[in-house]
């Protein structure tokens, strides 16, 4: 039975704060003043005129001591080392590929920062040069860590872990770089049924629960024959669903939340999630569960 | 965008197994938005949102004088403008290519009298006529343009007021026109047969309504059907694939099924409109 269509106007748009009697962070806009008094630092957003502190970008305002730096509330990435990432391969270039990873530079993945099939420790020959766009080719995704930051901001990544690599079956969902929470891990495999792959850019990768059993390859194996089973696709689409909800709100993400939202949007049916009134529903009442937790 | 080939199959046995990568099955629609009287300065203006596909359509009018071979005749100019914001492909001429095929397709649509009567345009036969500028600007692209330009485009018409002429004046080959002042004074266009175009979207071996941007990447090819009231106006095909001839007869009564679906929540949508609702872009 195919959904109703709904066009809705414009004026009956559904309010997506979940704030309910919470102290909102204030928000500063470009050129607003922070602090009058100068005895702060000028951090990141922030910059000076006629001896006061201005903000230079629409976000929430932290301090560190004497140092106040305002936060983004939308912004490209900036990488730190050690972050997890989610890109997409743009190039293949000499003995390195580029990579899209939502920053304002294409990130740089060098060959020597993979592990080619067939053993940590082996050199990489020219032969191996030839076979980049067999090991990977413009338009794959991968998972991979910051390895360093250069001093213009673009990043240097490494996939040296087995559980980096090459991503085969499942979705991309692209989300503010500010909302993704940052913890100890960024490799959740969801008790619901499927993995989830939270880069710290903002690319979030949802697939089929990964089994890791045979990892010898490194990770450059994409299994093209198999066919996601209805119930795991149908998992899938709902975290996807519960995710973009959650974005629409502006609610931070991390494996608890994600869960909370999915087994709260559970009353719904994976497409009716779409509906605006549905996303909203699910994220006010993950924040209430959310809320719970927090004050026990 | 570019996908990479697992991403593909993901979505093509998705398809196959009438669930799409959003849960939705392969008729179903995603939620839109509209709005309409958006641009203060246009004769009528309309805004439509299809998930992370943005359309804004405004409106103009000129005199001018007919085309002598139609002299009874108004006109009607569509204008699309890719704008390099909706995806970096579009920066320069990039999105000129795509801009012609909208716009030609529907000048297409719109060119049958059963479809849109230009006649009501007509302001002295064979002189003056009012010429439409309707310009369409793509904001965002999130898959399915063609419906959602249709969609916005015709909102935008139903919006349009067209200045009343009180009195026309000739003076040897002068003509003076006495177009009323007042607001109140103009008048609706009929728009109810105007139509709508529905992409059926061919994956896999399967048709699909509303691709998002990923599932057109993954698609060998579409057949846009504009469809008026019932019968079929227009027919193109976008896209490399060739078709056979009975999925062409399927998609094409997928798309008219569809376009009435879509017509008929059009309508609810524009009944509802009250004056000053205004929400803008920045709310």
């Amino acid at each position: 039975m195919p959904q109703k269509i709904y066009i809705r106007l414009a004026s009956h748009r559904v309010n997506t704060s979940v704030a309910v009697n919470q102290r909102h962070p204030k928000i500063f806009t470009p050129g607003e003043v922070i602090t009058t008094q100068n005895e702060f630092m000028r951090g990141h957003g922030t910059y000076e005129e006629n001896g006061e502190l201005k903000s230079s970008v629409a976000g929430v305002r932290e301090q560190v001591n004497n140092l106040i730096s305002v936060r983004p509330l939308k912004s490209r990435y900036n990488g730190e080392v050690g972050d997890v990432v989610v890109g997409r391969i743009t190039e293949v270039q000499q003995k390195r590929w580029k990579v899209e990873t939502n920053s304002r530079l294409d990130s740089v993945l060098p060959l020597s920062a993979v592990n080619l099939p067939g053993g940590e420790l082996r050199r990489r020959s020219a032969e191996d040069e030839h076979m980049m766009r067999q090991f990977l080719q413009e338009g794959d995704l991968i998972s991979a860590e910051v390895q360093s930051v250069h001093s213009d901001g673009s990043l240097s990544l490494h996939t040296r872990s087995l559980k980096y690599g090459k991503l085969a079956q499942g979705v991309l969902v692209k989300v503010f770089p500010s909302l993704i929470r940052r913890s100890k891990t960024h490799f959740h495999n969801l008790p619901i049924g499927a993995s989830v792959i939270l880069g710290n850019n903002g690319f979030i990768w949802i697939c089929p629960t990964i089994n890791n059993t045979d990892e010898s390859v490194g990770g450059f194996i994409q299994n093209l024959e198999q066919v996601v089973p209805k119930q795991e696709r149908e998992t899938i689409a709902r975290i996807r669903n519960c995710i973009l909800a959650l974005m629409q709100s502006k609610m931070l993400l991390y494996d608890t939340s994600i869960l909370y939202a999915y087994e709260e949007s559970l009353k719904y049916s994976v497409p009716e999630l779409l509906v605006p009134e549905a996303m909203v529903d699910t994220a006010v009442l993950t924040q209430q569960r959310l809320c719970m937790i927090e004050n026990e | 965008m570019s996908l990479c080939e697992a991403e593909k199959t993901f979505v093509l046995h998705g398809v196959e197994e009438n669930f799409r990568v959003d849960g939705r099955e392969r008729e179903d629609y995603r939620p839109m938005e509209l709005e309409t009287d958006i641009v203060s300065h246009a004769f009528g203006s309309a805004r439509l949102r299809l998930a992370n596909t943005d359309v804004l359509v405004a409106v103009k009018i000129e005199v001018d004088a007919p085309f002598p071979e139609r002299p009874y005749e108004g006109k009607l100019d569509f204008f699309v403008d890719c704008s390099a914001n909706a995806t970096p492909d579009f920066e320069g001429r990039g999105g000129e290519e795509l801009a012609v095929q909208i716009s030609n397709a529907l000048s297409s649509a719109y060119r049958s009298p059963n479809v849109f009567d230009l006649r009501k345009l007509c302001i002295l036969k064979g002189k003056k006529c009012w010429k439409l500028y309707v310009d369409i600007l793509l904001l965002e692209c999130g898959g399915n343009l063609f419906d959602a330009v249709s969609l916005a485009v015709k909102a935008a018409l139903w919006n349009t007021q067209v200045p009343l002429v009180k009195q026309v004046d000739i003076d040897g080959n002068n003509i003076n026109l006495d177009v009323s002042d007042s607001l109140s004074d103009c008048q609706r266009m009929d728009v109810e047969k105007a139509p709508i175009m529905v992409t059926v979207c061919k994956i896999g071996e399967r048709c699909v309504v509303d691709p998002n941007a990923a599932e057109e990447k993954c698609s060998v090819g579409s057949v846009v059907v504009a469809v008026a009231g019932r019968k079929i106006s227009t027919v193109l095909q976008t896209g490399t694939g060739s078709l056979h001839p009975v999925t062409l007869l399927e998609c094409l009564t997928l798309g008219v099924k569809i376009a009435q679906r879509l017509d008929t929540a059009l309508w609810d949508t524009l009944r509802q409109i009250k004056p000053n609702q205004d929400v803008g872009f920045l709310k």
